[in-house]
């Protein structure tokens, strides 16, 4: 078993190395023929002369190659801009197209092996390296030990590099994709797959990744907590959530000419959702089109608030929503570091709810361009000081590089946490409207602490619960695990009645005076 | 305003300051000698197995104390004069006190075994015995541990975290059986032999072996046999540390004497936690009880004493709970380990030996008079209120899914426990729980 476990390990060393030499392994080759098909006609004229003299150059990397098509839109763009003829201002990114038809050699030539070696052996390394612990791990039941004693759980040297590691592919991944077409390129069988006249982009990748961690490790979470099956369905309803809808079903709409369309995602998270483009697309794409405006709106307008009553913000945040399903699956082995301490409480409360206050501006503002075709409210174009800035600080850099880099720094719920406007918005309705709460078993509770310890989204719930009060916090995704590492069977999610949720008499077991909240 | 000196703080002195400052603007200081602030005790194994850090078990965040204004002092009493109302401290520092709370806890039974002195032997209580304990653990190959309650299965559970194989002793003839019937004991031992531990029942110690350079090298058991290990875990139970006041005026016996406001027989000096013995002793309850829930109950209580409104200990309904492994337990009301006459046991057991439920009940009534619950968890406030209104053993069984406390999505076993129930009780027969749609779907 060990041995399994050791081998598969080194396979996944393997594939990892593997992906991240493999954005070394092609060379690029600009010609005159790529140029002219790639580069719209109305840049061509402008552009060709400041990159003719590299036509035929070889370039080793990526790396040198995207720095100099860089370089020669930059040169075209500052000559128009000192001429003034704004027309000819380049906004296309075409260090990312031309690198990718530009490549060759070992990476585009083997494609399909390398997702085999990369993603097929890694995805066996990992299961072999995962599922031993049914058998090595003892019976079911909690399994924690040595947690805070790993240099990955506990911010160690494997959980800096780990974040090192994702930080900065999230920082290519959103802000230099040109730099990593071979990542791109490897991923293209599978888009051929699933849709022939497509080619891989660099969403796909990060989908197909996003994907495949919440998969791989979605298996992890259901072995470790194999004794509860709330947690075994919530995990697999996150991992079919993030596979179906958010992976296949947008990418089968695209291959039968429908709009892509992520059926589970909502405004706020779904920032894009309200922009001109996006509208447009779906109003003019027919029934489905409009099916799927529809149902967007339907989501965020009835579907929270009814939902969220019945059954607490869990039904979203941990069951169907992507991020939720990422924090739960990949995220699992460092939710014991989220930091439960009063001020991140408060620091929380700020920045959650001023993004949501951010996004609810930003969506006016696009949605005013919008209706009135006006740019400009009061004088401020709505593009450049709301749009781009939200989709740059809150989509790009809080969303990605911190919410999910910072998962081996600051716990797997950062981003929910702090940033998230949705989750702000289903937790308001959870603190005033909903049946749902955490109970506490009357004077049960010991004050170990587990429950503050392993919850993500850095509830002191022991706080409550040695108190013999119910928790009610509007961050509470309902994940369970609170309830799963309790020692003495003193919390439980539960839907119940609306009455008793605050303010009841607390049972402590002490007869000699009566509390209440 | 008066001044408040807590010696201790564990659950109840630090329940009792936080309490105080609820109801008055008394001066309150906290003296402990173990550490700096409150921790939870019942988390120590948990630092050990890694789950978590000594932080994570700390209840309130440091800046809490000085916000509620209680003040914390690191130190060790020395003695206590009671006749200037004076504590003295070991570094000869003095606090001058107008209300004294004893707190000061457990200490761990040793029973003058040969050997017992040893480096690698010890007992598990204070935050220093779990320094020492993962100091005596280091690289070792075999633990044995003796004495077969709460604190030898915690420990236990440590070492087996860390893959040491243990060797556990127990006098009686099944785990804990001196406070668990029969049935649940010996569902306890098979749990514990799933998890490898291996269990010896009816060995008792003889003496520990020394190495030759001071350090236990095994141990010998009453029956002849030797046992090689470099660790020893003495867990034959607590009592109460009385070492402070064991000379002084105040009245012990096992524990500090107490009567029902907590007051020791020295005035304006109380005792609460573990280390109280109560002089008359509620009925059905011990005169020691030295559980998280009572030192917590009696720091609530002795609170509102000491803040002027006098207030008598009286716990309700008993309960407690415990894990062990993978089992957790739950008891609500007195189970004793051997059924009254007059009273009779319901039991169930799953199929797997990892569930059941014991209810005992009077023979001729069938008041319920208490609950052991094992792999359920059952709802505190429902059986607390059945408890109270003396409900019936049908009643009970008719109505035990409305207890049921398992996260959602889990099994249900009251249908099977109701079926046995209408086996033993043909004439008594109750309604048998049936599924929800959802629950065959997911079954």
């Amino acid at each position: 078993m060990k041995a399994i476990r050791f081998t598969g390990l080194i396979l996944f060393l393997f594939s990892l190395g593997l992906f991240l030499s493999s954005f070394f392994m092609s060379t690029l080759t600009l010609t005159e023929e790529t140029f002219n098909s790639i580069v719209k006609s109305e840049h061509q004229e402008t552009l060709k002369p400041v990159l003719s003299e590299t036509f035929g150059n070889q370039y080793s990397t990526s790396i040198p190659f995207v720095k100099e098509i860089n370089r020669a839109v930059e040169e075209v763009n500052a000559q128009a801009k000192t001429n003034q003829e704004w027309d000819k201002v380049i906004y296309d990114d075409y260090a990312g197209s031309l690198a990718r038809a530009s490549a060759e050699g070992f990476v585009p030539e083997n494609k399909l092996l390398f997702f085999i070696l990369i993603y097929v052996v890694g995805a066996i390394g990992s299961l072999m390296f995962i599922l031993p612990q049914v058998k090595l791990n003892g019976p079911p039941g909690i399994k924690n030990n040595h947690i805070f004693h790993h240099a990955l759980n506990n911010k160690g040297w494997m959980g800096i590099l780990t974040g090192a590691l994702l930080i900065g592919f999230y920082i290519l991944l959103y802000f230099f994709p040109a730099y990593i077409t071979n990542w791109i390129i490897i991923v293209d069988p599978l888009q051929k797959l699933i849709n022939p006249s497509a080619t891989s982009s660099q969403w796909f990748l990060y989908g197909f990744l996003y994907t495949f961690a919440v998969l791989v490790m979605g298996v992890r979470m259901l072995i470790k907590y194999r004794h509860s099956k709330y947690q075994i369905f919530r995990t697999i309803s996150v991992m079919f959530f993030q596979l179906a809808f958010a992976f296949l079903i947008p990418e089968i709409l695209v291959r039968l000419n429908q709009p892509y369309f992520d059926f589970k995602n909502m405004w706020p998270l779904d920032y894009d959702f309200f922009d001109a483009w996006h509208i447009n697309t779906l109003t003019s794409s027919g029934g489905v089109g409009i099916f799927m405006f529809a149902w967007g709106i339907t989501l965020f307008v009835v579907g929270v608030p009814l939902f969220v009553y019945f059954f607490g913000k869990r039904w979203y945040c941990s069951w169907v929503c992507g991020c939720g399903g990422l924090a739960e699956t990949a995220g699992d082995p460092f939710r014991q570091l989220s930091d439960k301490s009063l001020k991140a409480w408060q620091i929380e409360r700020y920045l959650v709810h001023g993004v949501l206050v951010f996004a609810v501006i930003m969506t006016i503002g696009v949605l005013y361009t919008f209706i009135t075709g006006s740019n400009t409210i009061m004088g401020l174009d709505t593009y450049t000081y709301l749009r781009k800035p939200y989709g740059f600080a809150i989509g790009s850099i809080f969303s990605g590089v911190v919410g999910t880099g910072f998962y081996p720094l600051m716990g797997n719920r950062v981003w929910c946490r702090f940033g998230c406007p949705l989750a702000a918005y289903l937790g308001l309705v959870q603190r005033f409207k909903s049946k749902f709460r955490i109970t506490t078993n009357g004077g049960q509770c010991i004050s170990c602490g587990n429950c503050s310890t392993y919850c993500e989204m850095g509830i002191d719930v022991r706080w409550y619960a040695q108190r013999g009060q119910n928790i009610i916090r509007s961050s509470c995704v309902g994940c369970g695990v609170c309830s799963s590492v309790c020692p003495r069977g003193v919390l439980n999610l539960e839907n119940r009645d609306e009455d008793g949720r605050f303010n009841q008499p607390i049972l402590l077991g002490n007869d000699s005076f009566t509390v209440s909240k | 305003m008066q001044r408040i000196v807590i010696i201790g703080n564990g659950i109840a002195g630090i329940t009792a300051a936080r309490h105080i400052r609820k109801h008055s603007d008394d001066e309150i200081t906290v003296i402990s000698g173990e550490t700096d602030h409150f921790f939870s005790r019942t988390a120590l194994m948990y630092i050990y197995m890694g789950h978590m850090k000594y932080e994570n078990t700390k209840p309130y965040e440091d800046w809490f104390w000085k916000k509620n204004r209680i003040n914390l002092k690191r130190a060790w009493v020395e003695f206590i004069d009671f006749e200037k109302k004076q504590l003295h401290l070991q570094n000869s520092d003095h606090i001058e006190y107008d209300k004294l709370l004893l707190a000061t806890g457990s200490k761990s039974n040793m029973f003058g075994w040969p050997g017992q002195d040893l480096k690698g032997v010890q007992g598990l209580y204070s935050y220093q015995d779990l320094e020492l304990m993962e100091e005596n653990t280091q690289g070792i190959n075999n633990a044995v541990i003796i004495g077969g309650g709460l604190i030898g299965v915690e420990m236990a559970e440590m070492l087996h975290s860390r893959g040491i194989p243990v060797t556990f002793l127990i006098r009686e003839k099944h785990f804990w059986d001196n406070m668990l019937p029969q049935e649940e004991a010996i569902l306890i031992d098979k749990h514990l032999s799933k998890h490898g531990i291996d269990l010896r029942q009816e060995t008792e110690l003889e003496e520990i072996l020394d190495d030759g350079s001071g350090k236990v090298k095994g141990i010998k058991t009453k029956s002849g046999e030797t046992i090689d290990c470099q660790f020893v875990g003495l867990t034959v139970g607590v009592h109460p540390n009385i070492d402070l006041v064991k000379e002084s005026k105040i009245e012990t016996d096992r524990g500090i004497l107490v009567d029902e406001y907590l007051q020791t027989n020295i005035p304006d000096v109380y005792a609460a936690g573990d280390c109280v013995q109560m002089k008359e002793p509620m009925p059905h309850r011990r005169a020691i009880e030295a559980v998280w829930y009572a030192g917590r109950m009696m720091g609530e209580t002795v609170a509102l004493t000491l803040a002027g409104k006098k207030t008598k200990y009286q716990p309700g309904i008993w309960f407690n709970s415990a894990k062990f492994f993978d089992i957790e337990y739950q008891n609500y009301g007195i189970v004793l380990p051997q059924c009254p006459e007059d009273s009779s046991a319901f039991y169930w057991e799953s199929q797997d030996a990892e569930k059941c439920i014991k209810i005992i009940y009077k023979k001729d009534s069938l008041e319920v008079q208490g609950v052991n619950i094992f792999g359920i968890r059952n709802r505190h406030e429902v059986w607390d209120k059945w408890l109270r209104e003396k409900r019936t053993l049908d009643y009970i069984i008719a109505n035990l899914p409305e207890a049921n406390f398992d996260p959602e999505f889990f099994k249900h076993w009251e249908g099977e426990i109701q079926e046995k129930f209408n086996e033993e009780f043909p004439d008594k027969k109750v309604g048998v729980r049936r599924k929800g749609l959802l629950e065959k779907i997911l079954g």
